[in-house]
């Protein structure tokens, strides 16, 4: 490879991470701000910038809206001091965050996010997308075990352990949901094609039961709220991330947005279309543009939809969560793949 | 007292599957999304502060500008935490307010003390003292929490008279009468 395009790729790497990271840090927001809304507050809308948010009218709806506050926010993770308690194993107390935000970011590569004259624009067009994308999520949850654990402190070690047991769970309902959409596409594990397969229907009219487990397993695989066993605040202080402080804190925060993010992804890639709206999309650079609006509007309405859920239900109780997971989802995802492998079978046979 | 065994229906699927019911909710929870916010954004917006609310106790005057308090000290002894202190004093025969019997040379409230019950407004009888609709308290040291009598008066300001007794008395005084 040489230099040139290496540099090209490097900016576009840099470019879809900070995206991905602006995007979290906005979901954040939209969290307090829908939260607030449904609980009849109005949410954080003091924050403003010295410059901007003086122009009379614009600055000042965008004060409301609270559209600054994530920059504080940041701006305050950073500069804190970093507390250090004097109990904790040193090295894994400081790997565990990164752990927990590194593969959130990593599966960011493989997510096709629009198109270019029928090419997909990803970051790696892996022909095991899914597979990567499975496997690399699911090994965020070692930042959290590792952070409850290196805490030495017993509601962060407590949240930790519900969390393995949480992800292994409903891991398994999660693989075996989304088999039948590949066994639809015929086979093939490369996300973009599994897009193109939706060109005129989307897999989520054509297999509910597949998206409702995929949805179900994904509000756990990314700690959200029916399933948030591992912070449950009324439980466990605030679980494994009690010890943290500051920028450890703040990244665990982030790598848990930015699950929620890529869960969205995934879920619209195998579901919702991905950018597919029933309509060609036109040539060149604003068909390109066009695609990816399209990817972010259904990205941000499962956002939204994760959000309002959260605000909406209660949490389960652990052995509830135990239960659902292996004696309702785990059959009910066998029974689908089931079910689809042999109506595929008929499909092909009669067609 | 005849009692009603009421039937328990077993679930139906959809109802074991909870998903209408998270539904139900989200209807809910969607619709309050768009009503107005019940919460007040504090320092700008106030609180509407009822009448006989029992906020900071404050010194009043009377229309005609005299202090009400004679210094009886009832409120400094009926005060529960003993956060008044009143040094009372002498009013000169040539002042305009002559003929009330003494006034506070000094009245101070602890502030860090005080337990808003408003027994010192109960048991004052000269109307002087009032727990008016100030709620908010605050200061940098201790000190500055002890509220001397300029403070009081400052924050009570005047609240009108039915009475006007010692004008009554005055009058009658310097009639010469001795109905008093």
């Amino acid at each position: 490879m040489d230099p040139g395009q290496l540099i090209i790729f490097l900016l576009k790497a840099v470019a879809v991470v900070l995206a991905v990271m602006t995007l979290a840090g906005y979901t954040v927001l939209a969290e307090r701000k829908v939260a607030g809304w449904i609980q009849g507050r109005t949410g954080p809308n003091r924050t403003a910038l010295p410059i901007l948010g003086a122009i009379p009218v614009v600055g000042t709806f965008l004060r409301r809206l609270g559209v600054f506050q994530p920059l504080a926010d940041v701006g305050k993770f950073l500069f804190k001091e970093e507390p250090f308690p004097g109990h904790v194993n040193k090295l894994y107390y400081l790997l565990a965050p990164a752990l927990a935000f590194i593969p959130a970011m990593t599966t960011v590569t493989v997510l096709p996010f629009g198109q270019h004259d029928g090419a997909p624009l990803v970051l790696a067009n892996l022909d095991i997308g899914i597979l990567f994308i499975l496997a690399v999520s699911s090994l965020g949850v070692y930042g959290i075990i590792l952070g409850g654990w290196a805490s030495n402190s017993k509601y962060p070690f407590l949240g930790g352990v519900r969390s393995s047991a949480q992800m292994i769970s409903y891991e398994l309902a999660l693989g075996l949901s989304i088999l039948p959409v590949f066994l639809w596409t015929g086979g093939t594990l490369n996300l973009h094609a599994v897009v193109q397969e939706q060109t005129h229907v989307w897999f989520l009219f054509v297999q509910p039961l597949s998206a409702l487990i995929f949805l179900v397993a994904l509000f756990a695989e990314t700690n959200r709220m029916p399933f948030d066993m591992p912070e449950a605040e009324t439980e466990l202080v605030a679980g494994y991330n009690t010890e943290y402080g500051a920028f450890g804190f703040g990244l665990f925060f982030l790598a848990e947005y930015t699950h929620i993010i890529i869960g969205s992804g995934v879920f619209t890639v195998l579901f919702l279309g991905g950018w597919n709206l029933w309509l060609p999309f036109p040539e060149g650079i604003f068909g390109a543009v066009l695609s990816v609006l399209v990817f972010l509007a259904k990205v941000l309405c499962l956002v939204f939809f994760f959000i309002w859920v959260r605000w909406t239900l209660p949490r389960f109780r652990y052995d509830q969560i135990m239960n659902l997971g292996w004696r309702i989802l785990l059959p009910l995802a066998l029974a689908n793949l089931i079910f689809y492998a042999i109506a595929i079978a008929v499909i092909d046979r009669v067609l | 007292m005849a009692t009603k065994v009421v039937e328990r229906k077993p679930l139906n699927l959809a109802e074991r599957s909870y998903l209408p019911q998270i539904v139900g909710g989200l209807k809910i929870t969607f619709r309050n999304m768009w009503k107005p916010p019940v919460t007040l954004e504090y320092p700008e917006q106030r609180p509407n502060i009822p009448d006989r609310y029992r906020g900071v106790p404050t010194l009043v005057k009377d229309p005609n500008g005299r202090e009400k308090c004679v210094a009886c000290q009832l409120c400094e002894f009926v005060c529960p935490p003993r956060a008044i202190r009143i040094d009372p004093g002498e009013i000169p025969e040539d002042s305009e307010h002559a003929h009330v019997e003494k006034a506070p040379r000094e009245f101070k409230i602890d502030m860090l003390r005080c337990i808003y019950c408003g027994l010192c407004e109960e048991v004052c009888p000269e109307e002087a003292i009032f727990l008016q609709d100030t709620f908010s308290v605050n200061g940098l040291s201790r000190a500055e929490l002890v509220f001397n009598k300029k403070k009081l008066y400052q924050l009570g300001g005047t609240l009108p008279d039915s009475h006007y007794k010692w004008d009554k008395k005055r009058d009658a005084a310097e009639k010469g009468g001795d109905e008093h």
